[in-house]
């Protein structure tokens, strides 16, 4: 799968429920094909953004899209990596700001 | 004298890809660290390491002058001010 193939697909599953890819595309890329890396080292497409420790059970939280999206997106207008992003993130109406890490620390192994 | 800088990174994260061209860009001399490479002792050393200054151990996580200062995440106004850019 290439990284395009794989943001179309996304694309359609994650926009009806109101999740947009960040309109910068070579960002959105270059984030499809982390994914797909981890997808190689993992078995599953952790996180980009986040240190992942190979045991599914543990990384379950940040499985993309994470669990910690819809709080980040409704607060902040994207997720931590900046990949899944608010309409209105999209049309520059909200600052595009850092969003802060919400994963309990204690987690990251 | 220009700050010593040691950026603490994933090889997969956008943020950290985009923190070094930064630092690049602009001619800083930097270390850094894939974290995600590092496999035993040597990993949970540098987790620890990182959560002294971070306790979320995000990245990536940015140390001048040896943790005198800490920038979490890319922050290109942070890092224009503290590295005077």
């Amino acid at each position: 799968m290439t990284p395009e193939t794989l943001l179309e697909t996304l694309r359609k599953l994650q926009e009806p429920k109101g999740y947009y890819f960040n309109k910068d595309t070579e960002m959105t890329l270059a984030l499809m094909n982390s994914l797909l890396e981890n997808k190689k080292t993992y078995g599953y497409m952790s996180c980009p953004c986040r240190l992942a420790s190979g045991e599914y059970e543990k990384d379950k939280d940040i499985i993309c899209p994470c669990v910690y999206r819809e709080a980040d997106v409704r607060d902040y207008g994207a997720c931590f990596c900046w990949l899944y992003v608010s309409k209105s993130w999209n049309e520059d109406k909200i600052e595009h700001q850092y969003v802060p890490e919400r994963r309990p620390p204690e987690k990251v192994i | 004298m220009q700050n010593k800088v040691m950026l603490y990174a994933l090889s997969t994260c956008i943020h950290c890809k985009n923190a070094k061209k930064y630092l690049e860009d602009n001619g800083v001399e930097y270390e850094s660290l894939y974290v995600d490479k590092l496999e035993g002792d040597e990993r949970k050393a540098v987790i620890e390491e990182i959560k002294k200054h971070n306790s979320a151990c995000s990245f990536p996580t940015i140390l001048l002058d040896g943790g005198e200062r800490v920038i979490i995440g890319f922050k290109r106004d942070e890092l224009k001010e503290a590295l005077g850019i």
